[in-house]
């Protein structure tokens, strides 16, 4: 059988229903959630930081602070740069802020406000006092998703953020590592801890978005890369950027920061599965000029192990998958190691280069057909997975209403969660990550098939 | 005499604190212009003769960076009024994020086997998703094929048309698409400019949707349908069941309704709400524009009620079976209430003892804030601060301060519609006399009291609380129980207290009528006797010199 790789860029419709994507200011949020002590701050009115805020509050289950410049009908008309910085000001006084980062909404982009002008003249008049690093990175949702968002914060917050000079932790390294969830950030951690690698992650809401209850009051939760750390990213031994839809991409830190200050970047796919976690590992080797620890050689051992003993349940399993595009890539490579088939790959992002990555990772001569469509929302996916009758779907909360509609077993991965109780604890990445999802996987499905068969077996 | 004035020497006090020192706390970080401002909207109560309370400023903008938990006018007028309505198709033109955020996150239930046609449209979420090109070249070409498609994909009765912040101000003509496609399709689409920089807070998206749905909608259909007692629930949302309990009530009660707005509801429904007999108004700040309305066009008094507390609910009830006058009424909600309070005092009774005494701040929503501190009283337990996120005066002071509540440019900007008596459908279900007489009795027609005058002396009423006043409430005063929503949620709980949601009802409710008393009594005894408050701190931290002597020991 021929090899189906199909594109569909899904527009037969024009308007988007149930869309597969959100908006580039919630990524630019999230980023800023990730620097220690930073306040984000919404150029906008003021609907847009309270469904942003909303919508983090509800996958992470944590504080989510927005500042917003609250638009007037009038400054709509006239612009928004007084608005601008009076919020400045109101957070500076109550927050002290160690940076902020300031993103548009689409209000501010249609109206054409001059951001950049704004804080040039926002430093002038406060020369005088203390005031932090202001980030600004331009946020229009009509030309880009919560993705676009995301990566346009990280590029900008370095770019406005680092400077040069002699610093004293030469040899770290920078690790850009997407949009990932906070226990994925934490194993990183843990990982180049082990390495001995000293680092700079961007952003790092490990702790923001998932901390412990408080001893005692935090006006910012505590946690995240400082600002400091980042001011010297031009000074790393490298950096580490993963995402293989984002390594294509023109511009992202790790290309500025190599083009600027010569840092080497290793582009790197999400370390999900083997193959990319190995990856990911040799090159901590070779950065380190240590061999992998004892640890991770057992995770990677039992991985292994469990691969090959799970692996009856999994093999020829049909899966529908969505998700961002750098999310769906890695996954499909990680199915693509235990006979799993894709046999959807969806996402409401559009690169342009879902369905080259997804071809890279199933040659032609395999056995099977797949889907891939990007622009994509829930109403394209619904259709092909009809048509399609997967075994699962895989994906975040915005599916479920399709699986239970369908009666379709689902997995949650990625953002948004909100209908279960550990969205911040769910692990995607490394031997650890692929470790749990393979479990989840196999457990659904088994699951799934003890639930309706007739015989009901109880052992295995 | 002397009495009086010995009583206003006496320092006010809350929970053992001076609430005016307190509030100077609350300002203290704010740079002077902004800490005036504030200073008018925090207050401290007092009610004086006839009901009066201080002045309380509300309805104002948010002052830049005060991370505070307002929506916008979109949110209030799609997400909000329009949303809950179920055979209606929404279409959000703008760019993706402000529809995609307003896609089932109220958890207003509904039930489509109740119309004919079983349409349901609340799962879907339909956006213009614009692009740069629209932005620059204008939307409406895509809005009227996004409504062609909306139509040939599902054949629904109306489409209505939201417009976000972008559509302003690119000039994008929603209403006269609309009417184009009305007249195209043969079913009724209508527009809402509900841009969310309209306002100072979803109030103004609120009244926008009053009025399209009163101009667009009520009154197309004249049908006098079955039923005795004929009343439309207005401003109830059917958030986790409630219009479902209080139509139980209604339905032993033999009151009949006509419409919902907008929990559970179908636009048929509405249609038809002008043949009612009576509006009963729960949440005051976002419907009363469409019962006044309906009140002048169409003679139908209104008043307001509160199914929000068992008592609540009981005098509630009382005030239908007043107004209809009927003793077969009168004595049919007598033997319900009969039948139902028992049960209800029962389970207060029970939980009571644990929860009498416990300290309870609230701040939410236009309405909410006042009707659950019904709940909490039949608990026994002590309001210290309460306060909106986007109501008016009237809604803190009472509705007899309209009169001097002061029009900014704000408010301004959205439109109060002139509304005359109707000429074919007119009619006051009520003589001017049986007013009089009902008036007399104790009915107040078209009146809400605030809630202010129902809370206690040195109680601190705060509008548009920020997070940062969040915060520092809860430093000071440690309740036990704070009620707001999601965004104000894991923030209090970080501080290790209870934070019970009082818009999405933390997936629980119904808390309306007599079962969703008892509900909400069970919640709350859950909440602040959860032993998962005596574990936050460790034993290391309880006692360190305990753990040093074991070590050393
Ligand atoms: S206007 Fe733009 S930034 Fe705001 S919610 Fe909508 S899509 Fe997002
Ligand atoms: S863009 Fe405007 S309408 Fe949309 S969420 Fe933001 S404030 Fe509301």
């Amino acid at each position: 059988m021929k090899s189906m790789i199909e594109q569909r860029s899904a527009k037969e419709y024009t308007a988007t229903k149930n869309a597969c994507k959100l908006c580039a200011p919630l990524g630019a949020s999230l980023v800023f959630k990730g620097i220690e002590g930073a306040i984000p701050l919404l150029h906008g009115s003021q609907g847009c930081s309270t469904y942003i805020r909303r919508y983090l509050i509800s996958h992470f289950k944590e504080p989510v602070d927005i500042a917003c410049s609250n638009f007037a009908e009038e400054t709509a008309i006239f612009g928004g740069g007084m608005n601008l910085k009076i919020a400045l000001q109101n957070i500076h006084q109550q927050y002290d802020p160690s940076l902020v980062g300031i993103a548009t909404t689409c209000l501010s982009e249609t109206i054409g406000d001059d951001v950049p002008m704004f804080l040039r003249e926002y430093a002038e008049q406060h020369r005088n006092e203390k005031t932090a690093p202001l980030v600004h990175v331009s946020t229009p949702s009509y030309q880009g998703t919560h993705m676009q968002g995301f990566h346009n914060a990280v590029l900008a917050t370095v770019k406005s953020v680092t400077t040069t000079g002699n610093f004293s932790n030469i040899g770290h390294v920078n690790i850009f590592p997407g949009m990932v969830s906070p226990a994925d950030l934490r194993y990183l951690k843990e990982i180049l801890t082990d390495f001995q690698i000293p680092y700079m992650m961007l952003p790092d809401y490990s702790k923001t978005l998932d901390g412990s209850i408080w001893s005692e009051y935090q006006l910012i939760p505590e946690g995240g890369t400082t600002v400091e750390m980042i001011r010297c990213s031009g000074n790393a031994a490298g950096s580490l950027e993963f995402g293989r839809i984002l390594s294509r991409e023109k511009q992202s830190a790790g290309k500025w920061l190599r083009e600027k200050f010569h840092v080497d970047c290793h582009h790197l796919g999400l370390p999900i599965g083997i193959n990319e976690t190995d990856r990911f590992f040799q090159v901590l080797e070779i950065l380190s000029g240590r061999p992998t620890p004892d640890k991770y050689r057992e995770e990677r051992g039992r991985l292994i192990d469990s691969y090959v003993d799970g692996h009856k349940h999994m093999i020829a399993a049909k899966v529908a998958l969505y998700g961002e595009e750098d999310l769906v890539v890695g996954m499909a490579a990680f199915f693509s190691e235990i006979g799993i088939q894709p046999v959807l790959c969806a996402s409401g992002d559009h690169s342009g280069y879902l369905k080259e990555e997804i071809a890279r990772l199933f040659p032609s001569d395999l056995d099977q057909s797949i889907r891939v469509m990007d622009n994509a929302d829930f109403m394209d996916i619904e259709s092909a997975v009809q048509d399609i009758k997967p075994d699962l779907i895989v994906g975040n909360s915005k599916g479920f209403a399709m699986a239970r509609r369908l009666g379709i077993p689902m997995v949650r991965i990625g953002f948004p969660i909100h209908d279960r109780v550990d969205a911040s604890r769910k692990l995607h990445l490394g031997y650890r990550g692929t470790q749990q999802l393979f479990d989840r996987i196999a457990n659904k499905l088994i699951e799934y098939r003890q639930a309706s068969s007739t015989v009901g077996y109880t052992y295995m | 005499m002397a009495d009086r004035n010995q009583q206003q020497e006496v320092v006010m006090s809350l929970d053992e604190q001076n609430p005016e020192t307190v509030k100077a706390d609350l300002l203290r970080r704010y740079p002077i212009k902004i800490a005036r401002k504030r200073s008018k909207q925090i207050v401290v109560n007092k009610v004086g003769a006839c009901d009066d309370v201080p002045q309380i400023s509300s309805n104002v903008r948010t002052i830049p960076g005060l991370i505070g938990q307002r929506g916008c006018c979109y949110a209030g007028c799609k997400g909000v009024v329009l949303g809950p309505t179920r055979d209606i198709i929404n279409i959000t033109h703008g760019p993706i994020g402000c529809g995609f955020y307003s896609w089932l996150t109220r958890r207003n239930q509904t039930d489509p086997d109740s119309s004919e046609d079983k349409h349901n449209f609340i799962p879907y979420c339909f956006s213009t998703d614009m692009q740069d090109e629209e932005i620059i070249f204008g939307g409406e070409r895509k809005l009227r094929k996004a409504i062609q498609e909306a139509y040939d994909n599902f054949k629904p009765k109306a489409i209505a048309v939201f417009a976000t912040c972008p559509v302003g101000l690119i000039g994008d003509d929603i209403h006269s698409v609309c009417r184009e496609m009305k007249e195209k399709l043969g079913i009724n689409v209508f527009g809402f400019s509900c841009e969310g920089y309209k306002g100072v807070s979803q109030s103004a998206g609120h009244h926008i949707a009053n009025n399209q749905i009163f101009k667009h909608v009520v009154g197309l259909d004249d049908t006098v349908r079955e039923g005795e007692y004929k009343v439309n629930l207005l401003g109830e949302y059917n958030i986790g069941g409630d219009a479902f309990e209080i139509d139980r009530i209604f339905k032993k009660c033999g009151i009949s309704i006509v419409s919902t707005y907008s929990g559970n509801s179908s636009i048929d429904d509405f249609s038809n709400s002008h043949t009612a007999d009576l509006n009963l108004i729960m949440c005051h700040r976002s419907i009363n524009y469409v019962a006044e309305m309906m009140d002048k066009k169409y003679g139908i008094p209104w008043i307001k009620i509160n199914f929000i507390g068992a008592e609540a609910t009981a005098k509630s009830l009382r005030k239908i079976a007043g107004y209809f006058n009927d003793q077969k009424l009168i004595d049919r909600v007598e033997q319900v209430i009969a039948e139902e309070l028992p049960e209800v005092k029962k389970a207060y009774l029970e939980i009571r003892p644990r929860t009498e005494g416990k300290k309870v701040m609230l701040f939410v929503g236009g309405s909410r804030a006042h009707h659950y501190q019904e709940l909490f009283n039949e608990l026994g337990m002590k309001i210290l601060s309460a306060g909106y996120e986007f109501a008016h005066r009237d809604d803190y002071e009472g509705r007899k301060v309209i009169p001097s509540i002061k029009v900014d440019a704000d408010s301004r900007n959205i439109e109060e519609l002139e509304v005359t008596p109707d000429p074919g459908k007119y009619s006051p279900r009520k003589s001017p006399e049986e007013m009089n007489a009902l008036e007399n009795q104790g009915i107040k027609f078209s009146d809400y009291e605030g809630m202010m005058p129902a809370m206690k002396d040195g109680t601190l009423i705060i509008d548009d609380i920020s997070q940062f006043e969040t915060d520092a409430m809860i430093e000071i005063f440690k309740p036990d129980i704070f009620c707001a929503g999601i965004k104000e949620k894991y923030s209090v709980q970080k501080h290790g207290i209870p934070l019970k949601q009082l818009h999405s009802y933390d997936y629980g409710g119904p808390y309306a009528g007599f079962k969703g008393a008892i509900n909400f009594y069970k919640e709350i005894d859950r909440m602040v006797n959860s032993k998962v408050w005596g574990y936050i701190k460790a034993p290391w931290e309880k006692n360190p010199e305990l753990t040093a002597t074991y070590a050393w020991g």
